[in-house]
């Protein structure tokens, strides 16, 4: 049995008297794809945020590969090997999708701090980028702006984004959100493949309990920003408490349609 | 002694002025989301018309004193309607020009109206002799602005803790998210802030005429002291733009008479020391990049 | 077939600015070696505003520094141009260090603040600092010596000056237009559109605008160790915040997306308050009419709306 990549214990966020999240306790392994789910409001994306190094915690501990990362900021998170994606779309929309990826490579590699080369001759970083947007299914736009791209496609630049800086840790905030049923499947079927390469250590949060089960080893359930049951697939979904509590209310909310 | 009595009333009244100022600078970035660079030009028009219906119409200082700041008002309200009102959608950098641009326009209309001379206007008969205090005589007037400093600060008090407009305010100030979620960017809430920073302005404006010289070059003065005064404190705080006005006001108090050389250096220096250690200014939070 | 048609266009701009002392009169010398300095003032800002996304109200402290600094190597030392200039750029370059170290750790509100104020503290210290400054009458009375490099030339000249200027401006840009072009200059644009994006990929945002920050500071501080010789003064107006408009309306008006366009709005700036000036005071109010229409309505600048308009013709 290896080490957990990623140890959580205690972690908490309060803003003002109101706890986001709550007393977390968790550990991921190397390669396994954790889903996290609950209602809107669960704390999920704070959790995230404190992961990330976008929110200090008010309290607990996050250790990456048993390193203390708790409260670093961002780029040094990064650095370490987390990378995340976000709920809203965070790409450069002014750039081609191709340099969108050049950036987050030439950051990688540590071209960024070069003042005296010339960005589009740097063809070693510009194949790499184009075999990441292979990977994701999107070489063809590369040339586009990337404003200009459907909102599926966008998310999978990001998703493109997030690998180009070679995490350990993959956080995926709701990746299939506001995706047509056809992207939906297409951009599972595309983190399935990733996960079942064994490269990435996949954390995901999603709406879409099909997504979910489809991809999920573990899931952990969310509710009010406290653990409210951790498990495999199989038994989150027998769960009485889980059922009351999140996946009845699934059912009560109305699907989202596509909405590009 | 007598000259640090006399260091305090003068840090006091430069203070309460800096603060009826600088407070409506954080109104207007605390509704808006904009700085607005102007600022300091609508407190040059305010000294301006009270010299000019002081001076020129033969009113009595108290009529300029209500009339000057709804003038500045109405000219803020026509500068929001017809100028400003194109980039409240656009990025901070738009609503950062814009302003700057209001004031050159201001700057050089004053300049063009009432000349690069410098003007002078008298306080009433009533406030322009001394009295002594703490063992030394000290300017009615400056108490007259150290009394209406005072009533402006507990008008202000009331105002953004006893009534719900005032409530919103400080909370927008604070969280603009929170603003968003009550819907209070309306076209009205808008325009009428802009206009009360305004209106703050055109009293600090007047009150200071008596005061200083008016020169056209007076509005660039107060908007750097504005700037440091809301970094000293924490830009969109409140109880920061008294404190920072304060601080400013005892550096201008007391270095002005004990460290003349450097006087002009101080305001900086004491600003680059809060930065240094708190960012956000000593009553500040959030808002980094 | 665009861009050879862009490389003729800038090919003949380039041999008529060579040309300029030959075919025109004195006057237009002047003229020009002004529109070349301020618009490597304005491109040097245009680093940090149109390309990096940080609206900087404090950029003629730079300016200034750098024209304060070659005018006080003139008169106490006697140093070759060349040497002035290296001093101009290396004292710009340390006080932009020290401002940009204190800026750009805020947001963008806070950043504009925050170099207006100290670029007036800079303005304050040239004013009061009389022994060295010379006050508000600032430094006068220096003149050129050699230009170093064992070169021979008539810096009193005004063409020869002018040709020197049009040098030194010409390697300045090319240099400014690598960085850029480089992968730097390509996450100074990613910062512009995302800097948490960048942050996320590991980088620290604030590293790079203060890099970004200390090299537009060096450049404007070479723009004004030229300037200085030029006006023959080094003066506290060169620090005063209605300088730091100047490079704002500059790349405004030709175009913050464009590496010329700060040059393009230089131009038309200068020839613009030239013809101001000769009826009327003031050239203020006009900059700022100009200012607040282009912000509303051609954001893109004059080399933006062009090219969208040439687009739409070919169409």
């Amino acid at each position: 049995m290896s080490n957990p990549i990623l140890t959580i214990t205690n972690l908490t966020k309060r803003f003002g008297g109101v706890s986001a999240v709550s007393k977390i306790d968790l550990e991921v392994m190397p390669k396994e794809t954790l889903a996290i789910i609950g209602p809107n409001g669960a704390g999920k994306t704070t959790f995230y945020n404190m992961v990330s190094g976008r929110m200090q915690p008010t309290e607990g501990k996050i250790m990456l590969d048993g390193k203390d990362i708790t409260g670093l900021p961002p780029h040094k998170i990064s650095r370490l090997g987390v990378s995340r994606s976000f709920q809203l779309n965070n790409i450069f929309p002014e750039m081609t999708v191709q340099e969108n990826v050049e950036v987050v490579l030439s950051a990688y590699h540590g071209h960024s701090r070069k003042l005296f080369n010339i960005a589009s001759r740097n063809t070693g970083i510009q194949t790499e980028a184009v075999e990441y947007l292979k990977r994701l299914g999107i070489d063809e736009l590369k040339g586009q702006r990337a404003e200009v791209i459907s909102y599926g496609d966008k998310r999978l630049l990001e998703i493109a984004m997030v690998l180009a800086i070679r995490p350990k840790l993959v956080l995926l905030d709701e990746p299939t959100a506001g995706m047509t049923p056809d992207e939906t499947r297409r951009t599972t079927r595309l983190i399935k493949a990733l996960a079942e390469s064994g490269d990435y250590t996949f954390l995901i949060t999603e709406h879409d309990m099909d997504v979910v089960f489809d991809l999920a080893d573990r899931i952990l359930v969310m509710h009010r920003g406290e653990n409210l049951f951790a498990g495999t697939p199989e038994e989150v979904k027998n769960h009485p408490e889980v059922r009351t509590a999140y996946l009845g209310e699934e059912e009560d909310e109305p699907v989202e349609e596509a909405n590009t | 002694m007598s000259g640090i009595g006399s260091a305090l009333l003068n840090s006091l009244d430069i203070g309460l002025l800096l603060f009826i100022i600088a407070v409506g600078l954080n109104i207007v970035f605390g509704v808006l989301n904009i700085i607005n660079f102007a600022h300091g030009a609508l407190y040059m028009l305010g000294a301006y018309l009270a010299f000019t219906l002081i001076n020129m119409v033969g009113m009595p200082f108290w009529a300029a004193l209500l009339l000057a700041p709804i003038g500045v008002a109405i000219l803020a309200v026509i500068i929001d309607r017809v100028l400003l009102r194109f980039i409240y959608s656009r990025d901070v950098a738009d609503s950062l020009l814009l302003t700057f641009a209001i004031l050159l326009i201001i700057n050089e209309s004053v300049r063009m109206i009432w000349g690069s001379g410098i003007q002078v206007v008298q306080p009433p008969q009533l406030l322009s002799g001394s009295v002594q205090l703490l063992g030394s005589s000290v300017a009615t007037y400056s108490l007259f602005v150290i009394v209406i400093g005072l009533i402006l600060l507990a008008g202000l008090w009331y105002l953004f803790n006893r009534t719900r407009v005032g409530r919103i305010m400080r909370a927008a100030a604070l969280d603009r998210d929170m603003a968003e979620a009550l819907c209070i960017n309306t076209r009205m809430v808008v325009t009428g802030v802009f206009a009360f920073g305004a209106w703050l302005a055109g009293v600090g404006g007047v009150m200071a005429a008596p005061m200083r010289a008016l020169d056209p070059g007076m509005g660039d003065k107060i908007i750097i002291e504005s700037f440091i005064v809301v970094v000293i404190g924490g830009l969109g705080s409140f109880p920061g733009a008294l404190l920072g006005a304060m601080v400013l006001g005892l550096i201008h108090g007391f270095g002005g008479r004990y460290l003349p050389e450097v006087n002009l250096l101080l305001p900086f220096v004491g600003m680059a020391l809060v930065l240094l250690f708190k960012p956000h200014g000593i009553m500040g939070k959030g808002a980094t990049t | 077939m665009k861009s050879k048609i862009l490389m003729a266009i800038l090919a003949l701009v380039i041999a008529g600015l060579i040309a300029v002392p030959w075919i025109a009169s004195y006057f237009y010398v002047f003229i020009f070696t002004e529109i070349l300095i301020l618009g490597l003032f304005a491109a040097s800002f245009n680093l940090i505003f149109g390309y990096t996304g940080m609206l900087s109200f404090g950029h003629a402290a730079f300016f200034g520094v750098g024209s304060y600094a070659t005018a006080l190597v003139l008169i106490h030392l006697q140093w070759p141009f060349l040497a002035c200039l290296l001093v101009s750029m290396g004292a710009s370059a340390l006080l932009a260090l020290v401002i940009g170290f204190l800026s750009v750790r805020l947001n963008e509100v806070y950043f504009a603040m925050l170099t207006l104020a100290f670029g007036m503290m800079v303005f304050a210290i040239a004013y009061q600092w009389r022994s060295v400054t010379n006050g508000s009458d600032g430094l006068a009375g220096f003149s050129l010596g050699s230009f170093g490099l064992g070169l021979d030339l008539t810096l009193g000249n005004p063409s020869v000056y002018y040709h020197v200027v049009l040098g030194i401006v010409a390697i300045a840009s090319i240099v400014l237009y690598v960085i850029c072009r480089s992968s730097f200059g390509m996450i100074l644009k990613a910062i512009r559109q995302n800097p948490e994006r960048v942050s996320f990929a590991g980088l620290n945002v604030r590293t790079y605008r203060l890099v970004a920050f200390v090299i537009a500071g060096t450049f404007a501080g070479l723009a004004g160790g030229l300037i200085a010789p030029f006006l023959r003064v080094a003066s506290p107006e060169l620090l005063h915040w209605s300088m730091s408009a100047e490079p704002v309306l500059m790349a405004i008006l030709g175009g913050t997306g464009y590496f010329l366009g700060p040059f393009v709005g230089s131009a038309v700036f200068v020839l613009l308050e030239t013809w101001i000036t000769s009826f009327t005071e003031s050239w203020m109010l006009v900059l700022g009419i100009i200012l607040a229409l282009m912000v509303i309505f051609f954001r893109k600048g004059l080399l933006g709306t062009l090219i969208d308009w040439w687009m739409e013709v070919k169409k």
